[in-house]
């Protein structure tokens, strides 16, 4: 069943294209995921993220580039591929005037598993994400945090060797989000399984072994979280003072490194340490300084570092609310 | 083979399930063809002595095949387009990942759709004693086969353009430019062969027309209104329901 080569990367992508209508969503991009780890796609919205994960799933084709897929060729070999994938997709895809347990059984029947394992197999995972109580319900009775729970459930019924997870985490309150995140720490350690993860929530992400930072259809650095933090130089510091460009110089000055422009009026910039380097810094600095902050560097700051852009989640989680908003209206 | 089966199956089995939880859907459809027989189709059976003519119980007898025809129209058309919705609320993607063809999808949705209509069509066919028609076992059969192929092929017609069409928006439209003149002039509410000359061109094309003369002919058995023999009513439904369900298996293959 392992068609994994030796060198244990159960995806593979190289060059990968996508365009629609001339314009590049996918802009030739390589990686590949190792067997039983969690891979992250980090990026903004309209990255190129969820166009990659359709490509890789068999949902669209590709303009060129080659994916394979536990061995399997996506153009070629469309059918094995979806044997051994789970979905979760970005927008919910249950049918919500069943139950919990009817969408289950419709997504074993699809799967072809044979029904007495597909019983126990419902149980299994509806009590992993604590749903057994209300699987006789219909599903649209369901808050928006219990069907992205289903959604898992249903992705692991037919035991995928990797699992897909586009934006999980979506439009869910902060508390449910948590609470999506402990599933996912709960199922890598329970079960020999690869997942395949995009977000845009920085913070998100730091579970995962690996992680692609994506922007504009091209990954621009791939590496672990922690690798890819200390490529910044050290801590962040955040400072709103009284003349910003005298301060700038200053700063240029003792640490040899450009401080740039933050939110509110502030400026930041990053040293080796903070402890250290703070009292020295107020004591010294030539303009009177009103705030000052330091910080552990986080993914978001690598990003900023990358491509001198916040990947801006207010303005996502806006759109997402607007589109929300739309949605309902056509349900009612 | 038995794993696309079981697809086709597993698809067909959603579209019933769901078809007998929406109570109102099923109520509502019953709503338009009883509207149709015994309001409008008495209203009209009523008004030919006005203008000097009798005729007017025969009349309803005539436009009774074709209400059922109606029916099973209706009916299979829009089961076939929920795909549309599906779509819209991301159910599609359950199925289109997978791992089964999109002609076991394709199947199973003509085949949902078509039971759902034939069901439909069967309870109107179940009025008849009530305008004094006789159906015997043997009748109801005959039109249930009938029915069957005049569903499959508006389901497939349903499936084409689920393929092709991808907001609700544009539902609406096709409903009145495509559904509503394919009704009309598909001799269910008036006789095809006394009507004005381009209507009876256009209606040589509507597949509907064979479906509702085949339906007439077996119900009615009076040869005065029957417009082709029945093995070309036949023949031609046969062609077209394969001709319709192979091109949209095609585009719905087709489509990313």
């Amino acid at each position: 069943m392992n068609n994994v080569g030796a060198n244990n990367n159960i995806i593979e992508v190289k060059n990968l294209v996508k365009e629609f209508k001339g314009l590049k969503a996918v802009d030739g991009i390589t990686f590949s995921v190792i067997e039983d780890e969690i891979f992250g796609f980090l990026g903004p919205n309209g990255a190129g993220k969820t166009t990659t994960i359709n490509i890789i799933c068999t949902l669209l084709s590709k303009t060129s580039g080659e994916v394979t897929l536990n061995g399997y060729n996506v153009a070629r070999e469309r059918n094995k591929i979806r044997n051994c994938i789970g979905m979760v997709f970005q927008d919910p895809s249950l049918d919500d005037r069943l139950t919990a347990l009817e969408n289950l059984h419709f997504h074993g029947l699809l799967y072809n598993i044979p029904r007495r394992i597909l019983k126990e197999r419902s149980e299994e995972v509806l009590d992993m994400v604590n749903l057994s109580s209300r699987k006789n319900n219909l599903v649209m009775t369901y808050s928006g945090g219990m069907k992205r729970r289903l959604e898992i459930a249903r992705g692991l019924l037919h035991y995928p060797k990797i699992l897909f997870l586009d934006e999980p985490t979506l439009g869910l309150d902060p508390q449910t989000r948590n609470k999506i995140w402990d599933y996912i720490i709960k199922l890598r350690k329970s079960k020999n399984i690869t997942i395949f993860l995009t977000s845009h929530y920085m913070e998100e992400t730091e579970i995962c072994d690996r992680i692609a930072i994506i922007d504009k259809g091209k990954i621009i650095a791939l590496d672990t979280p922690d690798n890819l933090k200390k490529t910044i130089g050290g801590d962040i510091i955040t400072i709103l003072s009284e003349d910003n460009i005298k301060l700038k110089e200053y700063i240029k000055e003792i640490t040899g490194s450009e401080a740039h422009n933050a939110k509110e009026g502030k400026i930041r910039f990053e040293v080796k340490d903070s402890s250290i380097f703070i009292p020295k810094f107020i004591k010294n600095s030539p303009v009177r300084i009103l705030s000052i902050s330091a910080r552990k560097p986080t993914l978001n700051d690598v990003f900023l570092d990358l491509t001198g852009r916040e990947i801006r989640e207010e303005n996502a989680s806006a759109r997402d609310n607007i589109r929300n908003r739309m949605m309902g209206r056509i349900r009612h | 083979m038995k794993k696309e089966l079981t697809g086709v199956y597993t698809v067909w089995l959603r579209d019933i399930k769901r078809y007998y939880r929406d109570k109102p859907r099923i109520i509502g459809s019953f709503a338009q063809p009883i509207l149709f027989l015994f309001v409008l189709g008495t209203g009209i059976a009523s008004s030919f002595s006005t203008f000097g003519g009798g005729g007017g119980k025969d009349f309803l007898n005539f436009m009774f095949p074709g209400i059922v025809g109606m029916t099973v129209l209706f009916t299979s058309f829009f089961s076939a387009m929920s795909i549309v919705w599906d779509r819209e609320f991301g159910f599609l993607r359950e199925i289109l990942v997978a791992p089964i063809s999109r002609t076991s999808i394709v199947v199973g949705k003509l085949l949902g759709g078509s039971s759902i209509a034939m069901f439909q069509g069967a309870i109107i066919l179940l009025f008849s004693p009530l305008l004094k028609i006789p159906i015997t076992f043997v009748i109801f059969f005959k039109v249930l086969g009938i029915m069957f192929l005049v569903a499959m092929t508006i389901s497939a017609m349903g499936i084409m353009l689920a393929s092709v069409i991808k907001s609700m928006q544009a539902f609406q439209v096709i409903t009145n430019f495509l559904l509503m003149p394919m009704f009309f002039l598909s001799g269910a509410l008036f006789p095809l062969n006394s009507t004005v000359k381009w209507m009876n061109v256009v209606s040589k094309i509507n597949p509907l027309s064979y479906g509702i003369d085949a339906m007439r002919t077996v119900i009615l058995n009076n040869p005065v209104l029957q417009l082709y023999p029945l093995w070309l009513d036949i023949v031609v439904l046969i062609s077209v329901t394969i001709i319709v369900s192979v091109l949209g298996s095609i585009l719905f293959s087709r489509q990313d």
